[in-house]
């Protein structure tokens, strides 16, 4: 459905924002983008719409090059930016009215009433986009990108800086919205929400692709965590009794570190904490953490390397 | 989907126009209120004592300086706010995704600033016969120079609106640069008025060609040619139009 190859850009500031980019996104699936802040997720969705010029490289959506056969390929697709951008005097049937004529579908007022009446905006179709709250502008944003019928909708960080119910709703609607057969793309720096939405997950970072994989085995790897027990005498080595278990020995014997997934059925907790009191390895202190986006970067980009 | 986004169009140029609807009162007051001021100051106090300019009365002799002066303003103003505020506010994200060619943009954008001065130019006009007696020679060629001088300088302000990256440089080129050139563009008396060296001067200025072609429509004398005016006010279209075409396929502040 979307093909990127080999898509640079360069800001003029000489900003390398995007490195030779090549993505392929498959009909009717779920694509998160997942990359932390300034990695270039933005930039791209923004080269796929037209929104952005690219350096070099070529983007074809549904087969329809996106700079030589622009209409085509702009006509199919529907874009949320991350900031709400609004005229604000407009009143939101018209507002999204307005974006289903630009995109040149014809004036269709059964659909525009059914689109805003699933997005619960049908009560303010009369209100003017300033007079709603942050939620409902967010809304109608997403009613504009989705009144031209596109097939694939791009939203760009959809939940960022929404409350709870909202994003339920918003992750409620991408899964209506791909039973009908609508490609959604959308980027995110939530593990969780990649997790909760995608069927696959395309990680970025300094403008580099450093993997797409399924989401199933990405969560396998992001999953990991860590328990540190912070030992009340050093231990010279591992006793032979823990052979086998993932541990290591750190800060001269101080510190045991066990690494486990967390999302197993059996994380090996107890198990190790029993084994240890049997073994009579006394603790001071322990704590967990959950592998950071940073340390997954760090370890992904180490792999690549 | 192949040809052209007609629909798309229509509705940027619909949409725009529908802003000015909004503010229908103050669009309409401002001309109507300034119009009447300046035969207030020109026709009536200045203007009788004033010769008659070519057998026309004074008051009369600057109705269509005064049509240009507010077509002008109108124009530049309404097109470079038209564009200059999606950009401020972000809402030309949808206007860049969408898909309409560079050309069908400017048409819907201009057309729709240029339909609005238009208007305006009207108002004004019918505001001066009930201050001085107007004639009209040639009222199809009145109509043209009303138009084509709209299209121009909304081009022109279409630029500007693109250009400026802050409010005030929106309002520098207009009061720096366009209105001194109304004010010695003839609006007020005929260069024929002046020494040899500013009369010569003058025809450097361009909207003196714009002020004298469309007296000549209604009086059937000008500074200039009427060929001259027409002429120059084509060169203006296209030069703005060429420059807008480089604009749009470059991006240049229009996409990062």
């Amino acid at each position: 459905m979307i093909s990127v190859a080999a898509v640079t850009k360069r800001y003029a500031t000489g900003f390398l924002a995007l490195d030779s980019v090549d993505l392929a996104i498959e009909k009717g699936e779920i694509f998160a983008l997942l990359g932390p802040n300034g990695a270039g997720k933005t930039t791209l969705i923004g080269v796929i719409c037209g929104t952005v010029s690219m350096t070099a490289g070529k983007v074809l959506l549904d087969g329809h090059d996106v700079v030589s056969d622009f209409r085509s390929a702009r006509s199919i697709v529907g874009l949320v930016p991350q900031e709400i951008a609004l005229d604000i005097f407009a009143t939101v049937r018209a507002t999204v009215s307005f974006s289903r004529r630009l995109f040149g579908r014809p004036p269709d007022a059964g659909f525009v009433e059914q689109l805003l009446r699933d997005l619960s905006l049908w009560e303010k179709r009369n209100s003017r986009t300033l007079e709603l709250s942050g939620g409902m502008k967010r809304r109608v944003m997403i009613a504009k990108a989705l009144a031209h019928e596109p097939d694939v909708l791009f939203l760009d960080e959809p939940t960022a800086g929404v409350d709870v119910n909202l994003r339920r709703e918003m992750w409620a609607l991408v899964r209506r919205l791909r039973n009908k057969g609508v490609t959604v793309v959308l980027t995110t720096h939530y593990i969780e929400e990649a997790e909760e939405m995608a069927d696959r997950v395309g990680v970025i970072d300094k403008g580099r692709i450093i993997l797409v994989e399924d989401k199933t085995k990405l969560m396998r790897k992001l999953g990991k965590r860590r328990l540190r027990l912070v030992l009340h005498d050093p231990l010279p080595a591992l006793p032979a009794a823990l052979a086998g278990w993932p541990l290591e020995l750190e800060d001269g014997g101080r510190r045991l570190s066990y690494r486990f997934d967390a999302s197993a059925e059996d994380t090996g907790v107890p198990m190790l904490l029993r084994r240890l009191g049997e073994l009579g390895v006394d603790f001071k202190d322990l704590e967990t953490t959950a592998s950071s986006l940073e340390d997954i970067f760090v370890d992904l980009v180490g792999r690549a390397a | 989907m192949s040809g052209i986004n007609l629909g798309g169009v229509w509705a940027l140029y619909r949409y725009e126009l529908s802003r000015t609807v909004r503010t229908i009162w103050q669009s309409v007051a401002t001309p109507v209120i300034t119009t009447a001021l300046y035969f207030v100051v020109f026709g009536s106090a200045i203007g009788s004592r004033m010769r008659e300019v070519g057998g026309v009365s004074y008051g009369a002799f600057i109705v269509p300086g005064l049509i240009m002066l507010s077509l002008l303003t109108q124009s530049i103003s309404n097109a470079a706010i038209g564009i200059y505020f999606p950009k401020f506010t972000g809402t030309i994200f949808e206007i860049l995704s969408a898909p309409l060619s560079a050309i069908e943009a400017v048409v819907a954008y201009v057309g729709a600033a240029a339909t609005k001065s238009i208007a305006i130019g009207l108002v004004i006009l019918a505001t001066a016969t009930l201050f001085v007696p107007v004639r009209i020679e040639h009222p199809a060629w009145m109509v043209a120079f009303l138009i084509l001088t709209s299209v121009a300088f909304s081009l022109f302000g279409f630029i500007i609106g693109i250009w400026a990256k802050n409010f005030e440089q929106l309002a520098v080129i207009p009061a720096l640069i366009v209105t001194p050139l109304t004010f010695l563009g003839g609006a007020f008396y005929s260069i024929d008025m002046l020494p040899p060296f500013w009369r010569t001067a003058s025809l450097f200025n361009p909207v003196v060609y714009l002020v004298s072609g469309f007296r000549w429509s209604f009086y059937g004398q000008g500074d200039v040619s009427v060929e001259a005016s027409l002429g120059f006010t084509a060169l203006f279209i296209s030069a703005c139009l060429a420059v807008l075409v480089r604009i749009f396929r470059t991006g240049w502040r229009l996409k990062p």
